[in-house]
């Protein structure tokens, strides 16, 4: 596939930042898949459609990864050699843990009371939290000093409030059903 | 039979030749088939100036097989040997189908698909939808004049795995090379967009005879990018038919019905249906086969209140999938009708309600997919040189694995953009453990048994360890057909298996191949001339694509001594062709393939740094 000094950012011409022009990732996704995807080798040699397949599937992977705030800043950080193991450390900050179980309780009660407006306005709000998440990594991965292990605390604080975020659609789809 | 062309080697057979391509609407209630004439997009009708194809087969006392008008016109008459709808089987076992007391035929349980048995045999599903795509093969064989190079098939955006490798099989079976398998909506924007100069977040919501899909698409500069779809694959016209029969068995107190019966009041209903889309109100009358009459009324209200459950029934997929794409109503620029069910007075109005704008209608809802096909198939048979034209579809449903306790581990989440590749390691549960079993499932829910399942295969001779110690990696793949295959691999022995998605709902290659000869038994040609030709003309594909690269990236991609060795090759499998060797055919195949594989490279890295060029320069700024 391309070689092995690229990165995700590399692949779309972008440096290696937090703070993104995602309309330029946008534009540049574009024009990547305009060149490798496979309709564009569907009278190809099978070893072209082969290799097509294969980069159109990075360019999405690395899009993916890019377009997403918290993949991008877990993304970022690996390049950088810290793993934010959100599997295995699991230890929060006090303060945190006890808005989760504000957080979660409320959604029980709202899915209990098939209250759908209640969950929409949990919504809002856990969406909120992670914007400030996001400003916070942009602070802590901007910057000429870049606070990595405080980073890799707020990403592993956006994963939870993804599951939540997560929990929250599938209660109103449930209730939608 | 049209005789293979041969160019001389080292020439390309010829270079501005207007290659046949077609784009096919496989639909549960019709069939179309469309081509680009002229840069034009236009369905091809039958000899009698008909556009749709009734999806209808019938399988005739002396061996004939009747497809669509005719056949259709027999339905109620011979229903166990006509098949309708026939697209509502595809890939689905005998439990999938809902309310089978309603279908009258003579359903036979198998592995994987259900069967039907029939005056001509026991045919799959597969088999009866190659009947309408034949028809359709011949129809444009007949419009275009000679054999066609391929064609892009239409399936719902919520098909999954097994309907749409089902849907490849048939294509397969009656003849046709299949280009691509594209997702209806996304078919229906292309027509649409291109049309309409159209830019922005469009939704497309088509509701056909049988399937509901709904997509949301952003649309720019000739990109289409798919953000979500959802969807229902048993939820369509057809329903709306069946809710006006099941009426007017209660209205007229009717006991059980034959299959004849049951056939002329689904036929009645669907009549009644589609006049109360223009009328008022509407006088039921039939007489069934016991001479007993049926006198009922039904009005359009009365149809609306009967029917309102089915139409709430669209809405849960639609929000859904606005929730996926993050979107709310204001950031939807338009709202596309697909499918003939859109007619209705009510289904537009739900939608204009929901959307707060008036659903656009201004193409033929029938056929509109067809021509968004044919639009696809002209680019990728390579009749379109400017490169302005890209569809970025997504994968419908999640793809996973089982784990302990009968739990989903999801690999490849719904919505993600094709082609997709994702890997997720496993560990073996017991000491000395040598082999995993592998199920790969599809759907959304947490439990195994309430998800599709795909296939099972097992990774055999893992060498013995502890628990826990081995590193098996599990890779799926997903096409831009949105075929998924599999590669489970030990990564400490390099232990590998590999399978392709089919045995436990498409038909196995061997049931095909088999199926293949049969049909091509009475011809002239046998197995074996069958075979060498398919090796001479994708002997002769290949050299085409080469030759096409040669031109365009030889002189600056390779060195004089590269291009004689690929050249030495080509000539090679050139004068095989010539002669009348299958297997030696597919040897020089595969090394002109290997041959290239560098200058593949090159090409393909030449191509990325394209797509950048000049970009330094800031001129790409929005």
């Amino acid at each position: 596939m391309q070689d092995s000094s690229s990165n995700h950012f590399s692949l779309f011409g972008l440096p290696a930042t937090f703070a993104i022009d995602t309309a330029l990732l946008d534009q540049r996704y574009r024009q990547l898949q305009s060149e490798v995807h496979p309709d564009k080798f569907a009278a190809a040699s099978s070893t072209e459609k082969l290799r097509s397949m294969q980069w159109a599937t990075s360019a999405n992977e690395a899009y993916r990864t890019l377009k997403n705030p918290a993949a991008r800043a877990r993304y970022l950080l690996e390049l950088q050699g810290v793993h934010t193991d959100e599997e295995s450390n699991t230890a929060m900050p006090a303060d945190f843990l006890m808005q989760q179980m504000e957080w979660r309780e409320a959604i029980e009660e709202a899915r209990d009371a098939k209250d759908l407006t209640a969950l929409d306005k949990l919504l809002n709000e856990i969406q909120g939290a992670a914007k400030e998440l996001q400003q916070a990594l942009e602070q802590q991965l901007g910057g000429t000093s870049p606070e990595l292990s405080a980073a890799a605390g707020s990403v592993r604080k956006l994963s939870f409030i993804d599951k939540l975020r997560e929990d929250i659609l599938q209660s109103m789809e449930k209730l939608e059903a | 039979m049209a005789l293979l062309q041969i160019a001389e080697p080292g020439m390309s057979a010829a270079p501005h030749q207007h290659r046949l391509a077609v784009g096919i609407d496989l639909g549960t209630t019709n069939s179309l088939v469309a081509t680009v004439r002229s840069g034009m997009s236009t369905v091809l009708h039958d000899e009698k100036g008909h556009a749709l194809l009734p999806s209808v087969v019938r399988y005739l006392t002396d061996g004939a097989i009747d497809v669509g008008y005719a056949a259709q016109a027999q339905q109620s008459r011979d229903p166990q040997n006509t098949i309708v709808s026939v697209k509502r089987f595809m890939g689905r076992g005998l439990n999938d189908l809902a309310d089978q007391a309603h279908i009258p035929y003579r359903f036979i349980d198998a592995p994987g698909m259900v069967q039907i048995e029939t005056r001509a045999g026991i045919k799959s599903p597969v088999e009866v939808s190659a009947e309408i795509l034949k028809a359709l093969r011949l129809r444009a064989e007949k419009a275009l004049g000679g054999e066609l190079t391929g064609a892009v098939i239409t399936v719902p955006a919520y098909f999954d795995d097994a309907q749409r490798q089902a849907t490849k099989d048939a294509a397969r079976l009656a003849g046709l090379t299949v280009l691509r398998l594209l997702n209806e909506p996304t078919a229906a924007a292309v027509a649409y967009g291109l049309d309409n100069g159209a830019e922005g977040v469009y939704i497309i919501y088509d509701l056909g005879g049988g399937t509901f899909d709904v997509s949301i698409l952003r649309l720019s500069k000739g990109v289409f990018e798919v953000l979500s779809t959802n969807g229902d694959s048993a939820l369509g016209g057809d329903d709306f038919d069946r809710r006006i029969f099941c009426w007017i068995l209660e209205q007229a107190k009717l006991p059980p019905l034959n299959a004849e019966d049951t056939r002329l009041l689904l036929t009645k209903a669907r009549e009644v249906k589609e006049w109360l889309t223009e009328h008022h109100e509407v006088q039921i009358t039939s007489v069934l086969s016991n001479g007993d009459v049926i006198n009922l009324h039904l009005t359009a209200e009365e149809f609306v209140d009967l029917t309102s459950h089915l139409v709430a029934k669209t809405l849960n997929p639609t929000r859904k999938a606005m929730r996926d794409a993050g979107l709310t109503v204001e950031d939807i620029k338009g709202v596309v009708m697909v499918g003939g069910a859109t007619r209705m007075p009510h289904i537009r109005q739900a939608v204009a309600e929901y959307f707060g704008q008036e659903p656009l209608t201004n193409l033929d809802p029938d056929k509109v997919v067809a021509l968004g096909a044919a639009i696809q198939a002209n680019v990728l048979a390579g009749n379109r040189s400017d490169d302005d034209l890209l569809l970025l579809d997504v994968i419908p449903l999640s793809l996973g694995l089982e784990t302990m306790g009968g739990l989903v581990e999801k690999v490849i989440p719904r919505n993600s953009t094709l082609p997709v590749a994702r890997a997720q390691d496993f560990t073996t549960f017991k000491d000395g453990q040598t082999a995993m079993s592998i199920h790969v499932v599809q759907g959304e829910r947490e439990l195994v048994s309430d998800c599709r399942s795909l296939a099972r295969f097992e990774l055999r001779g893992i060498p013995p360890m502890a628990a826990g110690a081995a590193r098996i990696r599990v890779t799926f793949q997903v096409d831009a057909d949105g075929l998924l295959s599999v590669t489970a691999r030990e990564q400490t022995s390099g232990v590998e298996s590999h399978i392709v998605v089919k045995p436990s709902y498409g038909l196995s290659e061997d049931t095909i191949t088999g199926m293949l000869q049969s049909s091509f038994a009475s011809a002239e040609s046998d197995k074996q001339t069958r075979a060498l030709r398919e090796a001479q003309v994708d002997a002769q594909r290949l050299l085409e694509a080469i030759n096409a690269a040669l031109q365009q990236d030889g002189d600056a991609l390779l060195s004089p001594d590269e291009r004689a060795a690929i050249e030495q090759d080509m000539q090679a499998l050139q004068t095989l062709i010539a002669q009348d060797d299958s297997h030696a055919i597919t040897r020089a195949v595969d090394a002109l393939n290997h041959a290239t594989e560098t200058f593949a490279a090159r090409r393909m890295d030449a191509s990325v740094k394209q797509a950048f060029a000049g970009q330094n320069l800031n001129s790409l700024e929005i």
